[in-house]
């Protein structure tokens, strides 16, 4: 297979790779970019695990293939914190998303593992709908399974952010 | 104002920065230089000789590096010494389709993909066993040439007083059959494992496990590389629920890969493989006769449970005792037998599955209490309460019962959802059901015996004031590694966000057995304690000294140790770590937890069991039935845990409801399920894990009993609250349709028979179960399915000469 050179803005990056044709989005973050928060768990598009933000819209990383994103705005859990912000504690949250600070205060991260797609598919949910009642973040984040919280702390950590934002 | 300065607070756990940034590294986020990737090829056969395996086709690939059978790693492992039937890859014979049989590494994983389908095996057909009743009859056909007795992995057989006398006693005798369909785990995170080998000749396993010790002994004894030369590193596990527990034929494969191409390899399972690793709930059939006076008071159970093994044994042993040892630390049970079998079958092993060979029995048992309470005219909750084990006692088997909240847990649970008053009066179709449920907080013995600790830990403290913790226990998602900092905060004074944990590395960490059997808080929560007691001695002598007050006044909170009269004399916690280090020399102490002795038995057997504490738990759920479509929806699980002392109430909190939810799951429709061998449905589209849209509302009710020996009071909270909430479900729909569901999963195409709305037309049904073994009232039923077999095996070997693919 011969690899095509292609210029992906992720988190308000340019990035200039070369790439197999048939390699998904999920697997050229990981692998090429280095961007290894974004999580695999099929690979078949069933679990919402490899969610990220194509121009504010949740998709399946998995299912993506980098070559029709043309320069769409692509945003991984790695640029969901105030961008290149330093410092600690109070200022550090000051630059977290509301949803990661929500997340922690909450426990509704506990392996971690599906946090990063959860996260990004609550963020395009905030986006569209700052106050989404319990019903609706349960829509929202039904294509992103959860095998630790049972959800209830996830709805309470994006309730948290939605009151905070 | 609390005694406490940490424990008890909502703090966030100390690792959750890491997991909300996307900066935590789990093992198939690491890249090394010059990676290879590697593949396993699976057996296609569910029981099948190798005649012979050739990879000279696949090695010739373009990309492909090297590749190792079976052959290569011929030593026989296992998580248990005792039961050790496991080989790597699989040699000689394949027992289960999906059974790793060789592994390649090449330079992408495109290429090792490529490679697989030009390795050639060569296998003969060999009859399969897929139930647990022709595993129990068929002599002819051996999984495991070593089983004595048909395809019998383990029997065990513990009786305690005499059985006939108490059920002579008793004024009204229940006995039910049960049978609890196996299911898996499913983490979001599947396996994987990266091993280097390095000039030096060490090797270096970064992998998702739960127990990097008992992996490091088999890595030894597989690859027969010195231990000194191997260093295991569990990586964060996203997620394992007991799935990751045991040496896995990716994890030596990686390592035989990388020993013999010197460069580091990465195997990470895909989805559909991780269902055949598997290690999940058995399948049991279970048998409970259970004796009652007039008031309630059990006179005598007589316990039997026949457990569908899988292929192999991975903890199956201690999965065969729990299924019997813990009935008896809920309830008041002078008499007790118990009898159990665990079979071989032509499927992925079974294995601990949150709650481990516990979930089943309690199941069976809570129902069963159920139609007592109802056989009595008892209310169910209350029934309970009545016939509780009381705490500081000794239970029929043995055990040793100290704090114990499960009628606290059931006061909670009447307060919050007034289950007693709701009961039966909520209409058909709408219904409300009660269980109570135990767990150990530890196994009270290692799985290989030695004297030594269960859990160890250093402590170090560093000139500014930072502490480090290192312990090898395994974060899985649990908070192992936050219950550490906790601990070790709170003794010392200084903040959870203070303390750097290094935990699960078998270089850098002392031994903890690992996170299996609900033992990290109890256990390793001791060693971080006793540790940092040790230090915490030094720090205060040192400002005893220098404040010119007695030790005795002195408290250490808030990274300061001060005088408890006057809160503003005081020391800093990093001028007091330099005054002690002064004085003293570098502050390192090391602490460790063993369970006492005499918790237990000493009669054969007594192994399985013990705990140094027990967790207690009881459930409410509340239910709607659709009575036209069959659909159940649980639309509230509330679970009372007693949990002894909660250290981080977010956590536990955390805990009870995952519990809740995998519950659920369990009984609203997984199962691991196969047809002729073939998992039926190995993806997560089919294998239907409930989404945020199918969950109950889940709430948990935190009871703390304060234990005398945990670490500030705590007992485990991971494990016990799931098995509540599976008998809560089944009871609840039977006060909401009047039909006992002594099997699970209760899906609606069961409802609809129970209702006469299937294919039996208005005949409805009072009960869904098992009635024997065979599964059906029909004694004879398994011998005609022996004589059936039997025939087709003879036309077949007639016909062709064995070689057809089997059929199941």
């Amino acid at each position: 297979m011969t690899k095509e050179l292609l210029t992906l803005r992720v988190n308000g990056e340019p990035r200039t790779i070369a790439v197999e044709p048939h390699h998904t989005l999920l697997e050229v973050l990981r692998e090429e970019l280095g961007l290894t928060g974004t999580k695999h768990g099929c690979e078949l598009g069933e679990c919402g695990t490899c969610t990220v933000l194509v121009d504010g819209v949740p998709v399946l990383s998995c299912l993506t293939l980098p070559a029709f994103l043309g320069d769409a705005d692509v945003r991984t859990v790695e640029g969901l914190a105030g961008a290149g912000a330093p410092g600690r504690g109070a200022e550090r949250e000051a630059t977290l998303d509301p949803l990661q600070t929500a997340f922690a205060e909450e426990g509704a991260a506990q392996c971690g593992y599906c946090t990063p797609g959860m996260l990004m598919t609550a963020r395009a949910l905030l986006d569209a709908n700052p106050r989404p009642s319990r019903a609706e973040i349960a829509q929202a984040i039904s294509g992103n399974l959860c095998r630790c919280t049972g959800y209830t702390a996830i709805y309470e950590a994006i309730e948290k952010a939605a009151a905070r934002s | 104002m609390s005694e406490f300065s940490i424990i008890g607070r909502r703090l966030p756990k100390v690792n959750s920065w890491a997991h909300l940034t996307g900066e935590a590294r789990y093992a198939d986020d690491i890249f090394l230089p010059r990676m290879l990737y590697g593949r396993l090829l699976r057996s296609t056969r569910p029981h099948a000789r190798i005649r012979r395996i050739d990879v000279s086709r696949a090695l010739a690939h373009p990309g492909v590096v090297a590749a190792v059978i079976g052959a290569d790693m011929p030593e026989k492992m296992g998580i248990m010494p005792s039961t050790q039937d496991e080989t790597a890859l699989a040699v000689d014979k394949v027992r289960y389709v999906g059974e790793p049989v060789a592994a390649v590494a090449a330079v992408d994983e495109d290429a090792a993909f490529e490679a697989l389908s030009l390795i050639e095996v060569d296998y003969e057909d060999l009859e399969p066993i897929f139930t647990i009743e022709d595993a129990l009859e068929r002599e002819d056909v051996k999984i495991h040439e070593e089983a004595k007795r048909a395809n019998v992995f383990k029997e065990v057989h513990l009786s305690f007083g005499d059985l006939d006398a108490g059920f002579a006693r008793a004024d009204h005798v229940r006995d039910d059959w049960f049978f609890f369909e196996g299911n898996t785990h499913a983490p979001m995170e599947s396996h994987s494992a990266v091993a280097q080998y390095g000039g030096d000749d060490k090797l270096t396993l970064w992998t998702a496990t739960q127990v990097p010790h008992y992996l490091h002994r088999e890595l030894e004894k597989v690859l027969g590389l010195e231990r000194s030369r191997i260093r295991v590193i569990a990586t964060p596990n996203g997620g394992a629920f007991g799935g990751k527990s045991d040496p896995f034929g990716h994890e030596f494969a990686a390592a035989l890969l990388a020993m013999r191409t010197r460069r580091p390899v990465k195997i990470t399972l895909d989805r559909e493989e991780v269902f055949y690793a598997h290690r999940g709930r058995h399948p049991v059939k279970m048998r409970i006769k259970t004796g009652v006076q007039k008031d309630g008071e059990i006179t005598a159970v007589h316990y039997q449970s026949w457990l569908d093994g899988g292929a192999y044994a991975s903890y199956g042993i201690a999965t065969t005792y729990y299924t019997g040892a813990l009935l008896t630390v809920t309830y008041r049970i002078p008499i007790y037998k118990f009898d159990g079998v665990r079979v071989y079958t032509n499927k992925p092993p079974c294995g601990p599955k949150r709650g481990h060979g516990t979930t089943q029995p309690r199941y069976g048992f809570e129902c069963q209490i159920d139609k007592i309470a109802e056989d009595l005219g008892l209310d169910p909750l209350e029934y309970r309460k009545r016939i509780l084990q009381p705490p500081n006692s000794r239970t029929v088997n043995e055990l040793r019962i100290t704090s114990m909240g499960l009628g606290e847990c059931l006061d909670a649970l009447q307060r919050r959802t007034h289950f007693s008053e709701r009961r039966g009066q909520l209409g058909r179709g709408k219904g409300i059901g009660i269980a109570g449920s135990a767990y150990i907080s530890g196994a009270g013995l290692p799985i290989y015996w030695n004297d030594m600790p269960h859990s160890g830990a250093e402590i170090r403290i560093d000139r500014g004031g930072g502490v480090t913790v290192m312990c090898g226990t395994a974060e899985i998602g649990q908070g192992s590694d936050n219950v550490l900092a906790t601990v070790a905060a709170e003794t010392l004074g200084v903040y959870p966000s203070d303390v750097h944990v290094v935990s699960g590395d078998t270089s850098l960490t002392p031994v903890d057995l690992g996170s299996y059997s609900s033992r990290v808080t109890f256990m390793a929560g001791n060693a971080v304690r006793d540790a940092s007691l040790k230090l915490r001695t030094l720090l205060v002598g040192a400002a005893a000294e220098k404040l010119g007050v007695p030790e005795t006044r002195l408290l250490s909170a808030y990274r300061r140790i001060y005088d408890q009269d006057d809160p503003e004399k005081f020391v800093t916690f990093a001028d007091a770590a330099v005054l002690a280090e002064s004085k003293h020399g570098t502050l390192v102490a090391a602490g460790s937890y063993k369970p006492p002795k005499g918790i237990g038995g000493t009669f054969k057997g007594a192994g399985v069991g013990p705990s140094p504490a027990y967790s207690y738990q009881a459930a409410v759920a509340e239910v709607s039935v659709d009575l036209d479509t069959g659909t159940l929806v649980v639309d509230k699980v509330t679970t009372a845990h007693d949990c002894g002392r909660a250290l981080n109430p977010p956590n536990v909190e955390g805990q009870i409801e995952g519990a809740a939810y995998m519950g659920y799951g369990e009984i609203i429709g997984e199962e691991q399920v196969f047809r002729g061998g073939l998992h039926k449905k190995p993806s997560l589209l089919d294998y239907k894990l409930p989404t945020s849209l199918d969950t109950p509302a889940l709430e948990a009710l935190v009871v703390e009993s304060v234990d005398a020996e945990g670490p500030f009071g705590a007992k485990e909270a991971g494990e016990g609250p799931l098995n509540p909430v599976i008998p809560a479900i089944a009871n609840a729909v039977y006060d909401a349709i009047g039909v006992r569901f002594d099997e699970t999963p209760i899906t609606a195409e069961k409802i609809l028979d129970a209702l006469g709305k299937r294919d039996n037309r208005g005949v409805t049904k009072k009960r869904i179960g098992p009635d024997g073994l065979g599964g059906d009232a029909d004694p004879n039923r398994a011998l005609r399915r022996l004589g059936a077999t039997t025939a087709a095996r003879e036309r077949r070997v007639a016909g062709d000469g064995g070689q057809s693919p089997p059929t199941g």
